[in-house]
């Protein structure tokens, strides 16, 4: 079953440049997608028109078949439900001045979720591998890693069946890293993930499927282990060339 | 490792020495000012001695022309001012962050055009304008020079408020929000108003002690709170033409003011280094 289409999609934050050109593809439910492309491609963009954050100028997204259009209050509701991300910067991520507890219910309150909120705040804390006794301290007192796990028990509390990671890891140290993609790995068992990097090696690692963006344009999409092994385009073959084959081997074992 | 371990708590050390300061000399005021409301020293104006009396223990720093207490026109002068800079804050806060949160959301041409304005405001003294907004009003009142402080203050507010906030509305943490179903007024009071709530507050502090300063002008140009309301600023006036012969009376209120203008900003360099330690902590 298709989760999201994106159909012929144009964008631009002024008219004077396109961010994103007649851009195409499909995700399927329960699927995990690396998004890859090189920095300013137009992933976070892509990204921000996914969460109806801003409108594409042309084409369509729909979501579980339905049209996302960020003016149709209630259907934004129901979607909000369903989609959430994770930002690459796990300093900005979280406000500062909220306790742990208050960021992750966030989406509980104003979603008007109901049930005990906090026991949901304890669970999805336990989800992303951290003690119940975080939910009582600030984001200052705790690492980029588990600042990151704090943003994923954000994203996971209501039960989404959509989860966007921008660039999630592309600020931790390696074996960070590595600890964030197997969480998110592990995740992708239970909902639809859509994963956007620069780094192919984590993308191969990660995910089923690939989609390439080169400068505002999908070049390539395919299985991942496909595309990997016999890239068509010219831009994946030298996005393939450019990655340091120990790297690739790191993350995969 | 050692001294790395102890700086911090030096720094908090002399952090808290300001603050104390502040918060001491400030806090005089405040008490005297709340005093003036149960008790005076004097009838403020009852002929209670002869004139121009030089510091006594029944007057402790003398008398005016009339014959009046000084020391009870100080009191009330503190009430007076801490009213005048209470008051004059509140209302340039509220109008401040008000246009400066707006601000912050406009479309980009509302956007400029209130950050010219602003900064044309700004460029125009503080006390130019209030004294232009008390000319307006009919009388001069204290409530008229309360008002007329809060709108000269409220561009400086509005100016800092809508570049913290800008600061914060591009945070990722207020993507999540809005990602989360968040409305943008709940954004506001829970995401933006509480992160530039610190930096907020300080300069609050010290518009508090401009505010207090400029009252104390405008009623040295008669356009401050008309008797019998004491001020600094007209007890300075009143005092000009014996300052040879009774310097007490200039003496005294100048020190006033000075000593509350001085703990304000004592107060604020005091919150203000207090946020930068937290954020370092952080
Ligand atoms: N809010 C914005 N206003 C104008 N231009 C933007 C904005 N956000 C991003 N851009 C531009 O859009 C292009 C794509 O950015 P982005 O989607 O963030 O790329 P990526 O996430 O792939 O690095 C970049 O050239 C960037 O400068
Ligand atoms: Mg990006």
């Amino acid at each position: 079953m298709t989760l999201i289409s994106v159909d012929r999609v144009s964008f631009g934050y002024t008219a004077e440049r396109r961010i994103l050109d007649d851009v195409s593809f499909a995700m399927e439910s329960g699927d995990t997608v690396g998004l890859v492309g090189e920095s300013g491609s137009g992933k976070t963009t892509l990204l921000r028109l996914l969460l109806g954050l801003a409108r594409p100028d042309s084409g369509t997204i729909t979501f579980d078949g339905a049209s996302l259009d960020p003016r149709n209050a209630a259907f934004m509701r129901q979607f909000r439900r369903q989609a959430q991300i994770v930002f690459q910067d796990p300093y900005s991520s979280l406000d500062p001045r909220q306790k742990i507890s208050s960021i992750i219910a966030e989406p509980l309150r104003s979603l008007r979720i109901p049930g005990d909120h906090r026991q949901m705040v304890a669970d999805a804390l336990s989800s992303v591998g951290l003690d119940a006794d975080a939910a009582g301290r600030y984001p200052h007192q705790f690492s980029g890693g588990q600042r990151q796990r704090i943003a994923i028990a954000r994203a996971i509390v209501a039960g989404p069946r959509l989860l966007l990671a921008d660039e999630a890891v592309s600020a931790l140290d390696l074996t960070t890293k590595i600890r964030i993609v197997e969480l998110l790995a592990s995740l992708g068992t239970r909902m639809s993930l859509l994963f956007v990097s620069h780094d192919i090696g984590v993308v191969a690692a990660l995910c089923r499927r690939i989609v390439i963006l080169e400068r505002s344009r999908i070049v390539e999409s395919g299985d991942t282990a496909e595309v990997l092994a016999r890239p068509q385009h010219p831009y994946t073959q030298r996005l393939l060339a450019s990655v340091p084959r120990l790297s690739l081997k790191d993350t995969r074992s | 490792m050692s001294d790395v371990a102890a700086s911090p708590n030096r720094r908090r050390g002399i952090v808290s020495l300001t603050l104390m300061a502040g918060i001491m000399l400030v806090g005089l005021h405040i008490a005297i000012g709340l005093l003036t409301l149960v008790w005076l020293p004097y009838e403020p104006n009852a002929f209670t001695g002869g004139r121009l009396e030089g510091a006594s223990l029944a007057h402790w720093v003398g008398t005016d022309r009339l014959g009046r207490d000084l020391f009870t026109q100080l009191m009330i002068g503190s009430r007076i001012a801490l009213t005048v800079g209470l008051g004059a804050v509140a209302i340039g806060a509220t109008i401040g962050v008000s246009i400066g949160i707006l601000a912050a959301f406009a479309s980009r041409w509302l956007d400029d055009a209130l950050a010219a304005t602003l900064d044309i405001l700004i460029a125009f003294p503080t006390l130019l304008i209030a004294m232009l907004v008390v000319a307006a009003s009919d009388t001069a009142s204290l409530g008229s020079a309360i008002v007329a402080l809060g709108i000269a203050l409220s561009a400086i507010v509005a100016r800092l408020t809508r570049i913290l906030a800008k600061r914060v509305l591009v945070m990722d943490y207020i993507t999540a929000a809005r990602t989360s179903g968040s409305s943008w007024p709940k954004i506001v009071a829970i995401h933006v108003l509480p992160n530039i709530w610190p930096t907020l507050s300080v300069n609050f502090a010290l518009q508090f002690g401009l505010a207090v300063i400029a009252e104390a002008s405008l009623s040295y140009l008669g356009l401050g709170a008309p008797p019998p309301n004491a001020s600094w600023g007209r007890m300075l006036q009143e005092a000009q033409g014996t300052v040879y012969t009774a310097p007490l009376g200039a003496i005294a209120p100048g020190i006033a003011l000075v000593s509350l203008a001085i703990g304000v900003n004592l107060l604020a360099d005091g919150l203000r280094a207090r946020i930068d330690a937290a954020r370092t902590l952080s």
